[in-house]
């Protein structure tokens, strides 16, 4: 779950990145967070992953209250989130196997947890027999549906995807966002940024826009025009 | 799930090292250089240490009692001077004795023979504590009533005590040095390393590591690299005192200053090499991953 109240962001160069954002996304929903560049999409997602903290107003995540959260809590509150970038952010030295043990790794799985889960999330993302495959011999969808299956594996309650087609042709783009959707139907929350308007009209979602750091739009099913 | 995987850390660290092996071995080297030059003016500290702690032990001087003392009042003197700070042991020498260990030392010269007792005066032998007080304690006993003189190498003492003090100050100062400068290039080596590895912290601490997780094998890089060099320190300044120690007794200045064999020190230096290099090299790496920690 998600809630800003009333939050204001403003950088130590004077820009103001966001102006009084009130927002509330459910556990289990599927929203999509659009607007064009500089609107303040980006300074959204890393508030909502702790990378920086609000100026003003309460950012809540997954029950965590991030204005007041101490440096040692801010790992588990990520661990109930995954995240997904438009750059993938793989490391290209290691398997898409190893891909995974490593962010499993992380929060201390044993190997015994991570031979049950990996061909699990594997497969859920239709990469079960690229498991040995290095990231350089894939595809830009096959790339982004290993972080998907990173961000998945361990098992977070809401998964972030910052302009996950952004490098993606439109095929790709809706064979992701198909599956995004297919795992935010088996209980996962998705908010997913993105500024690609036919991608968002296709599927009927929950649409969040900001435009200068404003909300200037929140609604279900409905259209975005830019 | 295990909150601490020691296994994993160990292989993360020792695979790093050989990852950007140039900059770890230059590392190693600086150890190497940093320790060889704080432990040889540590084991000059050491010798120098040692040998005044044999001059202490026959660190005596004699007080003359005065003639017109009866030796009851020579005794009483002597109870005097026991109960003084920084007197150890105090022996009576009478005249008659003191006569005869003269003559054991001038035995070839017959001329001694029929000296008279009178001639020499009751004395006391008194060992001296703190080398580094020696003519605090001289001038002391010197203004008791019943002391007429005394005789005492004090300079000699004070000497070794200046230069003992000079060269301990000298390693500390120097050790301060060497440990900031091996500090500066481990931490330097490990920036390299986390800088490399700056995607893969930030994967990781967006997965919900922790900055343990993210920081040890940093500090197992370090601390390795800290062993390698202080391991070849060891090996390294073993034979520099050796080559010392033969050089010194092939001059002849062995007559003047015996170096303590590497037998009776090697467990202290390698110890302290191993602390020193570890300390070293896990501080280093821990001050260069706080920067990376940040995301």
């Amino acid at each position: 779950m998600i809630r800003l109240i009333d939050v204001h962001k403003e950088y130590d160069n004077g820009t103001k990145a966001l102006k009084g954002i009130n927002l509330r996304i459910e556990d289990g929903e599927f929203a999509f967070l659009v607007g064009p560049s500089g609107s303040g999409k980006s300074t959204i997602i890393k508030l909502l992953t702790a990378e920086i903290t609000a100026s003003q107003g309460r950012v809540i995540v997954n029950g965590y209250n991030l204005n007041n959260i101490r440096r040692w809590q801010i790992p588990h509150m990520r661990r109930t989130l995954g995240v997904i970038f438009q750059d993938f952010r793989l490391i290209e030295k290691k398997t898409v196997q190893g891909n995974l043990e490593f962010a499993m790794r992380t929060v201390g799985a044993s190997g015994r947890e991570m031979r049950k889960r990996i061909p699990y999330v594997l497969e859920l993302v239709g990469l079960d027999d690229k498991g040995d495959a290095f990231p350089n011999e894939m595809s830009g969808g096959e790339q982004q549906r290993v972080a998907i299956a990173r961000a998945l594996v361990n098992n977070p309650k809401m998964i972030i995807a910052d302009e996950p087609t952004g490098n993606l042709d439109p095929r790709r783009s809706l064979e992701i966002m198909t599956l995004l959707e297919r795992i935010n139907a088996m209980g996962t929350t998705m908010l997913v940024v993105t500024h690609e308007r036919d991608l968002v009209n296709r599927f009927s979602k929950r649409v969040v826009a900001i435009k200068d750091g404003e909300l200037i739009r929140d609604g279900q099913g409905g259209y975005y025009r830019a | 799930m295990r909150r601490f995987n020691l296994g994993y850390f160990i292989k993360e660290g020792f695979t790093s090292i050989f990852s950007h092996g140039l900059m770890s071995f230059a590392a190693v080297c600086m150890i190497v250089a940093c320790l060889i030059i704080m432990g040889s003016f540590s084991l000059l500290a050491v010798n120098v240490d040692d040998m005044l702690s044999h001059l202490e032990e026959e660190n005596e001087f004699l007080a003359y009692i005065d003639e017109d003392f009866t030796p009851e009042q020579a005794r009483t003197l002597m109870e005097q001077v026991k109960q003084m700070d920084n007197v150890g042991e105090v022996k009576f020498i009478t005249r008659e004795q003191a006569k005869a260990d003269y003559l054991k030392g001038h035995e070839s010269e017959g001329l001694y023979v029929n000296m008279p007792d009178e001639v020499l005066r009751d004395r006391l032998s008194i060992h001296v504590i703190d080398l580094e007080r020696f003519s605090e304690t001289v001038e002391a006993v010197k203004a008791l009533p019943g002391v007429a003189n005394y005789q005492a190498a004090g300079k000699v003492a004070e000497g070794f005590v200046a230069v003992r003090n000079a060269v301990t100050a000298l390693a500390y100062v120097l050790i301060g040095i060497l440990a900031a400068v091996s500090l500066f290039i481990i931490s330097n080596t490990t920036r390299l390393a986390a800088f490399a590895r700056r995607e893969e912290i930030a994967i990781m601490k967006m997965c919900g590591a922790t900055d343990g997780f993210v920081r040890w094998p940093f500090i197992i890089e370090g601390l390795l690299l800290g062993l390698m060099g202080a391991l070849m320190a060891f090996f390294l300044q073993w034979g520099v005192y050796g080559a010392v120690s033969r050089a010194l007794a092939e001059n002849g200045a062995g007559a003047l200053f015996t170096l303590m064999g590497f037998g009776q020190i090697w467990k202290r230096v390698l110890t302290t090499f191993l602390a020193a290099g570890s300390i070293i090299g896990a501080l280093g790496s821990s001050f260069a991953i706080r920067k990376f920690l940040k995301v």
